[in-house]
């Protein structure tokens, strides 16, 4: 177990970088904590892989240091890491038995063989593989290999981390929500630092206590999964985490009233100070729809309504600007005369993709708090 | 549903028939037909059954080239896998340098093989042969057209040579096609080299050594033209192999039908061994002991 410092670490897979560009994994700090699970997310190529690639010393980087529990570590090779991981296609020796595979890492540290058993035994008893033991590893399914490579990983009691890539990819879809439960329950017990690299968001959010939200090789922000759906500190963020994703509007500030067009529509307390170009961010699920109109609301068409089962999600127009609304399933959307209503506090403004913290969100937080 | 009702479907296959008759049956049955009879011209014949197959299976010259034959393949599989695996070990994976080192690995296979012969009769000559002269001015004594042991070396340094290659690039081949994780997963488990090449890269590679395998086999088993131009066979029979004495029999001495024979058995012993070792090799390491 073990706390994880990044010090102002970058990497560039050219020989000489020079420009931004240059960088898949653009300059970071971070301290990410002894015994949580964090979830690196994030599209591909945004150097998510890059960094947990770091992180188990599989790739060194090209400046800046990784720290476990303060030492510096970034010189050592993986293996004296004691770092496991997992990855994207189950990794297992083809020739050996399940029990082999569990064994290899320990046979490799010279380990006693009765030592080496009491550890298999407990490992594979709680990844429910004891029926397997003695067969051979080639012939099992994928989630089956894929805990094998897991338990290469956990019968090292010295293991600092456990770091995963994209590990349920090849499993099936009613296997990946076991396995995810078994992960759950391993970080559980055993109190492990774990990293959990995705591009899946449910994934991400239903892992991980800390999310890590990556794009173009850098950090865009580090929050719990409420954290990242109620205040994004990032446009990408709102966008990419939910779904649908924030709608993102281009907005003239003034006196505390973002403008859409003509259309004026009031943010709240502490944004007074902002006036200019921003853009504003409102997750569809705080968008209303009404039959009337009320205070603060404006008229917009429906370009579609689609029926996602469980709600509907409703494509309206205002003033050009597209926008996504979330509605319970029962509600009936009439056709003509829509009114849209922003709430207020849940108006995110940005700068340059940046949040600009306004009073709003401590109000949203303290009101959620009651 | 009787399956031979659909009588369509025989016109389908009915090409492949002909050409695999045209190309193999047949000329396999002309073999067969000289191998019964004692074929004096068109008109004359006469069919004597199993004697030919007597007489070869009890010829010593035969049993002796057949031997030399099985210890001369034996050998070059011997030297050529192990080798062709630690050459493609040593290759660089990617870069430039991988390509370069491909080339020149590939090399002799493009050389014609009487060519090959020619080169490393020049090349082993104990007078002006680059090899022949080295060893021969080191104080041994080295002449491939006198002495039985120093023609074996050269042919099988010449087979090496020219073979080996093969087994490279398919071990190469196989080494690229596993995938970048396992070796990551083989760092992270501490795995020495050792390790890493007997649980990850051999079991891996084992369809491409599979092939490498049967092909070396095979070619090696039916060698003719190299050690042909080298030695002919010489000197006395010490290299002698079967299919030089195939040839002896069927063309210097016009034996036909002991030729006939002879070929058939060849044919089924070089399919019972490829047989063999597909077997073998499929079971090795699964741990399938059926």
């Amino acid at each position: 177990m073990a706390r994880i410092d990044l010090k102002s670490l970058a990497h560039s897979y050219l020989s000489n970088p020079d420009a931004e560009d240059d960088y898949a994994l653009r300059k970071m700090d971070h301290v990410w904590e002894d015994g949580s699970a964090y979830a690196l997310l994030g599209p591909s190529g945004c150097g998510k892989t890059t960094l947990l690639n770091i992180i188990s010393g599989l790739v060194q980087p090209t400046d800046g240091q990784v720290l476990f529990d303060g030492k510096d570590v970034t010189a050592l090779p993986p293996q004296e890491r004691n770092i496991a991981q997992v990855f994207q296609f189950p990794v297992i020796y083809d020739t050996m038995s399940v029990y082999d595979n569990l064994a290899f890492p320990l046979r490799n540290r010279k380990l006693s063989e009765s030592e080496i058993r009491e550890r298999v035994n407990e490992v594979s008893e709680m990844l429910e593989l004891s029926d397997v033991l003695h067969k051979r590893a080639a012939n099992l399914s994928a989630d089956a290999k894929q805990k094998i490579s897991l338990g290469r990983g956990l019968v090292r009691s010295d293991v600092a981390a456990i770091l995963f890539d994209e590990p349920l990819t090849v499993i099936d879809p009613h296997l990946k929500l076991l396995l995810r439960r078994k992960l759950k329950q391993i970080h559980a017990r055993f109190n492990l630092t774990m990293v959990y690299v995705t591009h899946d968001q449910l994934e991400a959010l239903t892992f991980a206590d800390k999310v890590v939200v990556m794009n173009e090789g850098q950090v865009l922000q580090i929050g719990t999964p409420q954290d990242l759906f109620e205040n994004p500190k990032h446009t990408f963020v709102g966008y990419f985490i939910g779904s649908p994703g924030m709608n993102i509007v281009p907005c003239q500030m003034q006196e505390g009233v973002a403008s859409i067009g003509d259309l004026k529509i009031p943010v709240g307390k502490g944004s007074e100070a902002l006036s200019g170009q921003f853009e504003l961010g409102i997750r569809p699920e705080f968008l209303k729809l009404h039959a009337q109109e009320v205070d603060g609301s404006h008229l917009v068409t429906i370009k579609e309504v689609e029926d996602l089962g469980t709600c509907k999600v409703a494509t309206v127009l205002l003033d050009g600007q597209i926008l996504k609304v979330k509605l319970p399933e029962f509600l009936d959307v009439p056709v003509e005369n829509i009114y849209l209503e922003f709430l207020p506090q849940w108006i995110r403004i940005y700068a340059d993709g940046k949040l600009v913290e306004t009073a709003p969100q401590a109000q949203a937080r303290t009101e959620d708090a009651k | 549903m009787n399956k031979w009702e659909n009588n369509k479907a025989w016109f389908m296959v009915i090409p492949v028939f002909l050409v695999v008759a045209v190309s193999a049956i047949l000329p396999l049955m002309t073999v067969v037909n000289y191998s019964v009879q004692d074929i004096f011209g068109p008109e004359n014949r006469i069919f004597v059954a199993t004697e030919w197959y007597k007489e070869v299976l009890t010829d010593q010259r035969l049993h002796d080239a057949l031997s030399r034959q099985l210890l001369f393949s034996a050998l070059v599989l011997l030297i050529e896998i192990p080798l062709g695996i630690i050459i493609a070990l040593m290759m660089p994976k990617k870069g430039w340098g991988a390509s370069l080192s491909l080339v020149l690995v590939a090399l002799p296979l493009l050389i014609p093989w009487n060519v090959i012969g020619t080169i490393w009769i020049i090349f082993t000559r104990p007078d002006i042969g680059l090899f022949g002269a080295a060893i021969n001015s080191m104080g041994i004594p080295f002449d491939h057209t006198a002495a039985p042991l120093d023609a074996w070396i050269t042919v099988l340094l010449m087979e090496v040579w020219h073979w080996t290659p093969l087994v490279v690039l398919l071990a190469y081949a196989g080494l690229q096609a596993i995938p970048e994780a396992y070796f990551q997963a083989a760092r992270i488990d501490g795995a020495s080299t050792w390790a890493t090449f007997r649980y990850i890269q051999l079991p891996k590679m084992r369809g491409v050594l599979t092939i490498a395998v049967l092909l070396r086999f095979m070619d090696s088993f039916l060698i003719y033209a190299e050690p042909f131009v080298l030695t002919g066979g010489g000197p006395g029979n010490s290299t002698t192999f079967l299919s030089i004495y195939l040839v002896k029999l069927a063309v210097g001495q016009f034996d036909l039908g002991p030729a006939a024979a002879f070929s058939i058995i060849y044919f089924l012993i070089v399919l019972l061994f490829c047989w063999l070792f597909y077997q073998a090799l499929l079971k090795v390491g699964t741990g399938d002991k059926s």
